[in-house]
């Protein structure tokens, strides 16, 4: 069996992030989260977590305003 | 793994000054991926507004002209007339486009200026402090309609795509949203097509987009868009409002 997270990944740049939490809301899988770290700008930024089946399907990235998330997908589908 | 989604290579590396959830940052982020697919970086020429859009010049990584408030459609008449082979675009606020620049964007329209117009359009003046704008909705509380708009005082709210339909000069009217996923994606297909209008010389193109503004609606970012889905699109449907085929 495939392990699922090897399908895909995110990265957030969180100096970008101004926390407004459209990633967490419309990630399929929910694999993002809001941390309660406070980035440079004062905001609370969301961070990403492994283990949750992140299919690389990148609608984070297309709803993330600051276009600050990168996405990785695996290359054997 | 393969990098499947990153940053367009026309937005520089600035980091936005919009506010968390602002529709403002989705629209320049799909204008910047349409330069990027259409290849336009060398033809492309922006106009900017005066309101919240106004600082696109730092986002872009291309020729960009701020324009005095509400005359981006006189602006882009003149960059179009003087150079006709490039693609001229304005991006305007509704208290821009609407408000202050009404004569301009009508005019430009009923002449059928080969322009491309993006409207952003929020019902309020964002960048001044939430006032009301003529594209406020009834009943919506603003900083200057406290107990919310009032037709007998205010009037209505003005539906800019159905106005410039009845005008033979435009060729293209669309509104869409930026509130959810698949919005976006329709948002960005809208502006190749508004684009493409552009290039075939049809006439006046423009896209109104009903952006969230969660600063000044005090709402926070995922209220913002449910609104946008019950009320603000029921009194500005989403959809095609004009197309003439070329």
């Amino acid at each position: 069996m495939v392990t699922q997270a090897t399908k895909g990944y995110i990265e957030i740049d969180q100096e970008r992030c101004k926390g407004c939490s459209f990633c967490i809301e419309y990630c399929p899988k929910k694999a993002i989260f809001l941390t309660d770290k406070l980035n440079l700008k004062g905001y609370f930024v969301a961070t990403y977590k492994e283990g949750n089946g992140c299919t690389g399907c990148a609608i984070c990235a297309i709803v993330c305003p600051e276009v600050a998330i990168e996405v990785y997908r695996g290359g054997t589908a | 793994m393969k990098k499947v989604y990153s940053r367009p290579k026309s937005l520089k590396p600035a980091h936005f000054h919009y506010c968390p959830g602002c529709g403002h940052s989705i629209v320049n982020r799909l204008i910047a991926e349409v330069i990027d697919e259409m290849n336009l970086g060398d033809k492309i020429i922006c106009v900017a507004p005066a309101g919240c859009g106004m600082l696109i010049y730092n986002y872009f990584d291309v020729d960009c002209l701020e324009s005095a408030h509400g005359r981006g459609a006189a602006v882009a008449t003149g960059i179009k007339r003087v150079r006709p082979d490039n693609l001229v675009v304005s991006y305007q606020g509704d208290g821009d486009l609407a408000a202050i620049g009404t004569a301009e964007s009508f005019h430009a329209a009923n002449r059928g200026e080969n322009i491309t117009i993006i409207f952003v359009n929020n019902g309020v003046y964002g960048m001044t402090g939430g006032q009301m704008a003529p594209t406020t909705i009834l009943d919506q509380v603003t900083t200057t309609t406290p107990v919310g708009r009032i037709s007998e005082k205010a009037g209505h709210p003005v539906r800019m795509c159905e106005v410039l339909a009845v005008l033979d000069g435009t060729s293209y009217l669309e509104r869409v949203a930026v509130h959810k996923p698949a919005a976006i994606v329709a948002t960005k297909k809208a502006l190749v097509k508004a684009f493409q209008h552009q290039m075939n010389k049809t006439g006046f193109s423009m896209v109104e987009i009903l952006s969230p503004c969660p600063t000044n609606w005090k709402m926070d970012p995922l209220q913002a868009c449910k609104w946008v889905e019950d009320v603000m699109s029921k009194q500005f449907p989403i959809g095609l409002v004009k197309e003439v085929q070329c």
